[in-house]
Formats: C-alpha cells, sequence, structure tokens
C-alpha cells in the first residue's frame, strides 16, 4: 500500500492540475533577486577585489580565527541550551494546563520583539555586578557582563522563540493514538517520549536549533552592550566587520562578511536537506 | 500558535489521562518557568521598571515628544510598506513551494531563509555598497537627486530585507503537512485558480498567516542594526523607534529610553493577547457549530 | 489568471511607489550637520541661536537638523551619501578622509578657518567615583595594579584615539621618555582596560550606570556633563598634569553645499561658531574657547593643563592613525595573543 500510494503521488505530480506555478515561482524569484539576491552579491563582488591569498589571509588572520570561534562556538552552546529548554517550554505550553499560560504563551515571542539594542542594553543592566541577576552571581565569582558568559546570554535570549516556536505545534498535532497505543504496550512515560514523541518532533527541534544558532551568529545590536569587545577574547565577528569599515577597509570588511554569509548559507542549507530527507523517511 | 487551533481534530493527550506523574509535571513546569523567568521575565520587568522611574507623567511626556513622535510615525509607515510586501511574497512563494516539485526546490527555500541569519551588520553594509555613493548605483542616483540609504527608501529596504523569509517560512510547512487534495478537488468542481486560493487555500492557512504577519511586524518594528547602517540617524527625520531608544540612552535620558523601549515590548504583548484571544473566539465558534 | 497578473502588478507598483513616495520626503531648506556623539547638547543651543541670529541679519528663516554618532561612523556615512552640509567631527583625520575617498571637499580643507578650522578645543580629564577612593591624580595612577580603567575602543571611537594618545603623550614627556618606554605605559595601562565600548558615550554609560570601573578616561565636557547630569555627589573631575590638546575640527562639505545652493548659510554658520555668541554657548557647553575674552571669563572652570598637540608629537592625525590604530598597528599589537 505505501508502494502504491508512492506511485500514485509521483504521477498526481506528473499531471498537477494546480494553476499558478510559473507565476508564483516567477514572483518569488524576482522578488528573491531584487531584494536579496542582488544585494548580497554586492559583498561578493567587493570581496573579489582580493587576490586569493590576500582573502585567504584576512580571512583567517588570528584574530578574525578568534572571533570566529568565539561567536560559533558560543552560538553553538547557545543554540544547544535553547533546544533543552526550548523543547521542555513547547512540551508544558502544549500538553499542561496551566493558570497564565496564555501569558507564558505570549512572553516567549518577546526577544523577537524587543529590539536588540533595548536587549543589550536591558540583559547589561539586569547581568552585571550591580544588577538584579548580576549581583546574586558575582559573589559567587561568575561574571556574567563583559565576558563570553554575556554573549552567551544575549544569544540565548534572541534565539528562544525558535525552538519553542518550531517545535509547540507538531507537539500539538501529534496523533494521541500512537502514545495510546504505546501505552497500552506497556511502554513507560520516558519510553514512550523517547521512542514515539521525540523521532517525530526531531525534524522540528533541528530546525529550531538551526534558526536559533543562524540568528546567534549573525547578532550584533545585543551582544556589543555585554561583551567587553576585549580583542581575541570578547570580540565577535561582526564587530571584526565593524572595525574594519571604521578603518574605511572595505574589502576586508565584506571578506570576513562572506565567511559569514557561507557559514549561514550551508547551515541553513544542511537543515532543509535533512528535514526533506527525514519527511520523506516518515511517509 | 495555539494546538487547539493547529489541531483542529481536538485531541488533548493530558486530558486522555496519558500524563507523566505529578511530580515529574511538577517538576518541568518548575525548570521552564525559571528559565522563562531568568531570560524573559526579569529583562522585561526591568524594561518597565527603568521606564516608570521617573513617574507616569515623565513617561508620557517622554512618548509625546517631537522626535519620539515622528520616530514611531516613521516606524509605523516602514511596517505599513513592508509587511505586505513580504506577505504577497510568502504566499507566492509557499504557493510554488508547497504545491509543486521542482528541481532546486532546498537551495530556494535555503535562499528564501538566508536573510534571517544574515548579520544586521551585513544586511545594512550590502545596501551601501549597492546605493552609497562610493557604490554601484550611487553616483546615478545622486546625479537624479533620488535618495535611497540615509532616507526612508533605505530604511524600507533594510526593513524588507530582515523581515523577508517570515511569512514564507510560516506558510511553506503548513501547505505542505495539508498536501493538496482540497484544491485539486475544487478545481475539478469548477473552480478558477483564484477562487480556489481564496475560497479554499486561504481559510486552511489564514492562521499561519496571521502569525507570520505578527512576527514580520514585530521584527519590522524592532529592528535595530541594518536600520542603523542606513538610517545616517538624521533627528526628526530619520530615527525608528529603535534608534531613537539609542538616541535617548546615549543622551543620558534614561527613563526616556526605557518609556520608548517599552512602548515596543508593549505593543509585542498586545498583538499577541489579541491573537490568542481571535483564537479564542474561533474555537469557541467551532466547538458551538 | 489575469486576477492574478493584476494582483502581482499591483504589488510592484506598491513597491516602486512605496520607494518613490517617500524619497526626497524630508527635503527642505535646511542645514545638516552631521556631527559626533558628545556635541548634542553644544548644538542644540547652538542651532537655536543661529537660526535667531540669521532671521535678524537676513530675513529668512532657516533651520538645521543633526545627526550624531561615532566619529568614524558618521564619516563614512558622509563619504556613502549622507548629505551633510558642514561636517563637525572629532578628529581630523575624519574629515581628511572624507577628502581624501570620496573628494567632496579640497584638500586643505584644514586651513580654511582659524585655529585649523577648530574653533573650540578640549582635553582628556578622568572621572573618578566620589572622594576618589583610589587616589588616582595623574597618568602614572592609572598602570597601577588593581585600578580598573574604562575606556572605549580606539579602532571604532574617535574619543578614545585622543586617550591612547594622550597616555602615549604623557609617557613620551616623562624623564627618559622614549617610544619604547611609551608603549610599556600604554600596554601596562590597558591590562587595567576591562571592557572596550565601541563608542565614548557607551563607555560613559558603562562607568555610570553598570558601576564598572575605577576611572573613566573622557573628554573634559563630556565628564563636566556626566557630573552635571548624573550627579555632583557620585562623580569627580580629575584634571591630569599633562594632556592632548583636542582639536574637533569643522568644515563645510563643498560638493554638497554646491549642489544644494546652502553654501552662503553654510560658512556662516561656521563662522558664527568663531564669534562671541558661539565661543559663549561653547565655553557654557565646556567646550574650550578660542576667543582669548571668553576664555578669561571661563577660566575658573577650565584648569591650566600641559597640552601637546598631535602634530607636536606624532606628526599629524594621518600618521598618528596609521602607526597606532590600522590594522597591525601599535594597538592590535597590544592585544596580540604573542605579547
Amino acid at each position: 500500500m505505501p508502494l502504491l500510494g508512492g506511485n500514485a503521488m509521483k504521477h498526481s505530480r506528473r499531471q498537477n492540475v494546480i494553476p499558478g506555478f510559473g507565476l508564483s515561482l516567477g514572483y518569488t524569484i524576482f522578488y528573491l533577486s531584487l531584494i536579496v539576491l542582488i544585494p548580497l552579491s554586492s559583498v561578493v563582488v567587493k570581496s573579489a577585489s582580493f587576490s586569493w591569498g590576500t582573502y585567504w589571509s584576512t580571512v583567517t588572520a588570528p584574530r578574525e580565527m578568534a572571533s570566529y570561534r568565539l561567536t560559533f562556538g558560543v552560538a553553538l552552546l547557545a543554540a544547544t541550551i535553547n533546544c533543552v529548554f526550548g523543547v521542555l517550554t513547547a512540551w508544558v505550553l502544549a500538553r499542561y494546563r496551566l493558570p497564565g499560560k496564555r501569558i507564558v504563551d505570549a512572553l516567549v515571542d518577546l526577544p523577537f520583539a524587543l529590539p536588540t539594542a533595548v536587549a543589550g542594553i536591558t540583559l547589561a543592566t539586569v547581568y552585571s555586578g550591580n544588577g538584579w541577576i548580576g549581583r546574586w552571581l558575582e559573589p559567587h565569582g561568575i561574571k556574567v557582563a563583559y565576558t563570553p558568559l554575556g554573549i552567551l546570554v544575549a544569544m540565548t535570549f534572541i534565539g528562544l522563540p525558535f525552538v519553542v516556536r518550531t517545535v509547540q505545534p507538531v507537539l500539538a498535532d501529534l496523533e494521541g493514538e500512537l502514545e495510546e497505543a504505546a501505552a497500552c504496550l506497556g511502554a513507560n512515560r520516558w519510553q514512550i517520549f523517547s521512542r514515539v514523541v521525540f523521532p517525530q518532533i526531531l525534524p522540528a527541534i533541528l530546525t529550531g536549533f538551526a534558526l536559533a544558532f543562524a540568528r546567534a551568529v549573525g547578532e550584533y545590536g545585543s551582544i556589543i552592550f555585554i561583551a567587553g569587545n576585549m580583542p581575541m577574547v570578547s570580540e565577535v565577528t561582526p564587530l571584526l566587520i565593524i572595525t574594519k569599515l571604521e578603518q574605511y577597509d572595505y574589502p576586508g570588511a565584506t571578506a570576513i562578511a562572506t565567511v559569514m554569509l557561507s557559514v549561514s548559507f550551508f547551515v541553513l542549507l544542511a537543515i532543509n536537506l535533512l528535514q526533506k530527507r527525514s519527511r520523506r523517511f516518515a511517509s | 500558535m495555539h494546538p487547539g487551533v493547529l489541531a483542529p481534530k481536538g485531541r488533548n493527550p493530558a486530558a486522555a489521562g496519558q500524563s507523566e506523574p505529578l511530580a515529574i509535571r511538577l517538576l518541568l513546569v518548575t525548570v521552564v518557568l525559571c528559565f522563562l523567568a531568568v531570560f524573559l521575565v526579569v529583562p522585561l520587568v526591568s524594561v518597565f521598571s527603568q521606564a516608570l522611574a521617573k513617574g507616569w507623567e515623565a513617561y508620557l511626556a517622554s512618548l509625546y515628544e517631537p522626535d519620539t513622535r515622528i520616530a514611531i510615525r516613521l516606524t509605523l509607515l516602514t511596517a505599513a510598506i513592508s509587511v505586505p510586501l513580504n506577505l504577497l511574497f510568502g504566499i507566492a512563494a509557499a504557493w510554488a513551494i508547497a504545491k509543486f516539485d521542482f528541481p532546486g526546490k532546498s537551495l530556494l527555500v535555503t535562499l528564501i531563509d538566508l536573510p534571517f541569519s544574515v548579520s544586521p551588520v551585513i544586511s545594512g553594509l550590502i545596501y551601501v555598497l549597492l546605493f552609497g555613493l562610493q557604490g554601484w548605483l550611487g553616483p546615478w542616483l545622486s546625479a537624479h537627486g533620488i535618495k535611497i540609504i540615509f532616507a526612508v527608501p533605505g530604511i524600507v529596504l533594510a526593513t524588507i530585507f530582515v523581515t523577508f523569509p517570515f511569512v514564507a517560512r510560516e506558510l511553506i510547512p503548513l501547505m505542505e503537512a495539508q498536501g493538496k487534495e482540497e484544491e485539486e478537488a475544487a478545481l475539478v468542481l469548477g473552480a478558477s485558480g483564484f477562487t480556489t486560493f481564496r475560497r479554499v487555500t486561504l481559510p486552511n492557512i489564514k492562521w499561519g498567516l496571521l502569525y507570520g504577519v505578527i512576527l514580520s511586524n514585530a521584527r519590522a518594528m524592532g529592528e535595530f542594526g541594518a536600520v542603523s547602517v542606513v538610517s545616517g540617524h538624521i533627528r526628526g527625520a530619520t530615527n525608528t523607534i529603535p534608534l531613537q531608544v539609542e538616541i535617548l540612552y546615549n543622551d543620558y535620558n534614561y527613563a526616556a529610553a526605557f518609556a520608548v523601549a517599552s512602548l515596543l515590548a508593549f505593543l509585542a504583548v498586545v498583538t499577541l493577547v489579541a491573537k490568542s484571544f481571535v483564537e479564542w473566539r474561533i474555537r469557541e465558534n467551532s466547538s458551538c457549530g | 489568471m489575469a486576477r492574478d497578473k493584476r494582483i502581482i502588478f499591483l504589488a510592484l507598483t506598491m513597491l516602486i511607489l512605496g520607494m518613490l513616495a517617500s524619497t526626497g520626503a524630508f527635503a527642505g531648506a535646511e542645514l545638516l550637520n552631521v556631527s559626533y556623539d558628545p556635541t548634542r547638547e553644544l548644538y542644540q543651543e547652538f542651532n537655536a541661536a543661529f537660526a535667531t541670529y540669521w532671521k535678524k541679519k537676513t530675513g529668512e528663516s532657516m533651520a538645521v537638523k543633526q545627526s550624531h554618532g561615532g566619529s568614524g561612523k558618521q564619516a563614512r556615512a558622509v563619504i556613502d551619501g549622507l548629505e551633510a552640509d558642514v561636517v563637525t567631527l572629532a578628529l581630523a583625520y575624519d574629515i581628511d578622509v572624507i577628502a581624501d575617498r570620496a573628494r567632496l571637499l579640497p584638500e586643505n580643507w584644514q586651513q580654511r578657518l582659524p585655529h585649523n578650522s577648530s574653533p573650540y578645543t578640549s582635553t582628556i580629564v578622568f572621572l573618578v567615583r566620589k572622594g576618589n577612593p583610589k587616589h588616582i591624580r595623574d597618568w602614572n595612577d592609572l598602570v597601577r595594579p588593581g585600578v580598573s580603567v574604562i575606556t572605549p575602543n580606539p579602532k571604532t571611537s574617535g574619543g578614545a584615539r585622543w586617550n591612547f594618545l594622550a597616555a602615549w603623550g604623557y609617557a613620551l614627556k616623562q624623564n627618559g621618555g622614549s617610544d619604547a618606554r611609551a608603549r610599556e605605559f600604554v600596554t601596562r595601562l590597558y591590562r587595567n582596560v576591562p571592557v572596550l565600548d565601541s563608542g565614548a558615550r557607551g563607555a560613559t554609560n558603562t562607568f555610570v550606570q553598570r558601576g564598572l570601573g575605577d576611572v573613566l578616561l573622557a573628554w573634559e565636557n563630556e565628564a563636566f556633563l556626566a557630573v552635571n547630569e548624573l550627579g555632583r555627589d557620585k562623580f569627580d573631575i580629575v584634571v591630569p598634569s599633562t594632556s592632548i590638546l583636542a582639536e574637533p575640527p569643522v568644515s563645510v562639505v563643498d560638493r554638497v553645499v554646491d549642489k544644494k545652493g546652502s553654501r552662503r548659510v553654510a560658512e556662516a554658520y561656521l563662522k558664527y561658531l568663531y564669534s562671541p555668541q558661539g565661543q559663549e554657548i561653547a565655553a557654557k557647553n565646556y567646550y574650550r574657547p578660542r576667543d582669548k575674552k571668553i576664555a578669561a571669563r571661563y577660566a575658573k572652570v577650565f584648569p591650566k593643563v600641559h597640552l601637546f598637540t598631535v602634530d607636536q608629537l606624532f606628526g599629524g592625525w594621518r600618521k598618528a592613525q596609521q602607526r597606532f590604530f590600522n590594522d597591525g598597528g601599535i594597538f592590535d599589537q597590544i592585544y596580540s595573543p604573542s605579547r
């Protein structure tokens, strides 16, 4: 039956009765080129004024390497934290009855709506030595503001909505029958979660992870206020681009920009391919 | 994105008697609430407490200040132009991607996602490279007296760029999950393409659409980095709300800065509450009917 | 299908109309003064005074729009097409760059107005916590272990470059001062810096709002402003024995004023900065006036300091920028891991 179904699908695709393919795809590509591709290509063209050797030595200079390690490393960590707590939050929001759940639900989108500069100022206020949270942490030797830990806090903050928002609808949409069946067969809650629920929400988690990671890597506005910006220690890659611009070094700035662009592009592409595969696998 | 709306079959596993023991449930809820408190509630409360540090009168006065009013107007204008354009694009893109199969689809989806992960620093820079006086089109534009960057069009363009993927991103999975049988049935029954879209597809996707619009709108109003690069920071002319916040903060006018910032936070909360309310109404209606 | 096309057409029209409608919406017969961060209060007062003066003199009404930001960022915006009639920046190098890169004004711009085109000056002083608990009196106190110094990043902030050069110049002028000694001194100083904010105002906020650091290196006018606006009971100003003469320059942007036809009023605007009224306003906002009479009247406000200039010690801004602040320059070497 699944085999037959698959064939039937393929057949119907070949003679799709739904109209508007040319129009919608044409418009999509036109608008995409106008707003995204042509402007982004200017970065590549500008950086191409470098020879390959200069380009390579610019993007692999020690200070740049340190900033990549910091930016990508902390973004990865932040995205992981968001995965764990994002799935938990989505679970609680989708499955439990909770007084004031709507408020919590609405709050999750806050990092998205708050301008990054405000987020940065606020986080620096709250987590610095004299802030509401910082004053409890500092006596224990934990310094958050103006250290790489501050960058982690900022990146976690701005990436928070993504895992929740991708996992929550999938979790709510899951058919209860499977879980019921598993329970009837004697599986305990943990087994049900890890064997039945988790595989079904994994693609959504991965998407959320990628979105949170990609967003964190490019973040500038909020990090600048809380990072301390010490060279080699707490200097993120976007700041290096700004520093290069400040010296009117446009080719240098765009060279680093191309590195960031390709990383975001490949992360997103990998996730999209992975999702496509998992969807095919699931069906 | 409330479960009740997205899962029209209305199945609540918790109600069906399958759930974790109370202790674990409490633990999970506590952990989640603590996490959200540390990362969301404390910063949010801090915004409002600093905004009101000088009292309500000062709060309202700082919102009524001329430069702030201009910033609010500019932000609303920017959102009013960029959100509909991205809405239209989102529908077109989702239609093409969800209803049809073609080579290079993953690449297309990735390119649509790209603006989301591009650093705001870069998304501002690209328009400077393109429209700046030293850029590709700058000399021509300058000769013809057209201002793009350091004026409203540049701010709008940068905003369109940063909010580019949101509607499409919401709609694509939704339309993919719904398949195309319903549309096919309508078409076989003789409905035109547009009627099918309006009567069949649109009702199915309207909540995803609304959510995408809310996200785009929130981001359009809150964008700082990219807009900061192309704005020129001319007081009373090209400052949006987030830029006005920065200016006030740098003027040592902390209470006013947070007052204006709280406006954005407040706006976000209001739209989200409104969304929940609409969802609740829809569910009431469907359960009665 | 026809309707689909109409919708697409409508959308495109909206996109284009939206762009055109907003074009030039703010074009008026006004001046745009592109300036750096700490001059907000100064130009707020000065612009009003000039508008009144201009109205009385010519009968024309005019208005000045302001844009503030980091000096380098502002210069870059002008290069990229921000149509500034006048620029009033933190250091001559930033205007040099506008001349070099975009040819918006002649290379000899600095000779067009008196006093190197700097109608007012300032210097670098220390802002310390009330009562000066760490007993900071002069530059050499800043390199003591346990003293935490707040100064912004010289790579992104014009003010921070003055701070850096002031420290360097002090070390150079000590007995037995040499480039090697100065470098060692400045390296030790930056070891005491816990945060490098991207701009001068950001650094002030870190020091004042976050309570971080024992001493803030600041423009004299910024230090006065911080004390007045944020609490006389919280901070003291310490004036070091020697410091740098900071000369923030001003200039008309020739290509812009000729295009907009605003040269007459733009030049009058800058000249008015040198008039007794303009000098008075500068002094009131804690910029050291050039006018001797006004300076004498405000002598109590501005303590006497031995001041050296960038030209004397470093051979001008182009050289200083190249040597200290460009990529691979001395500032980068201080932070490179091999040391």
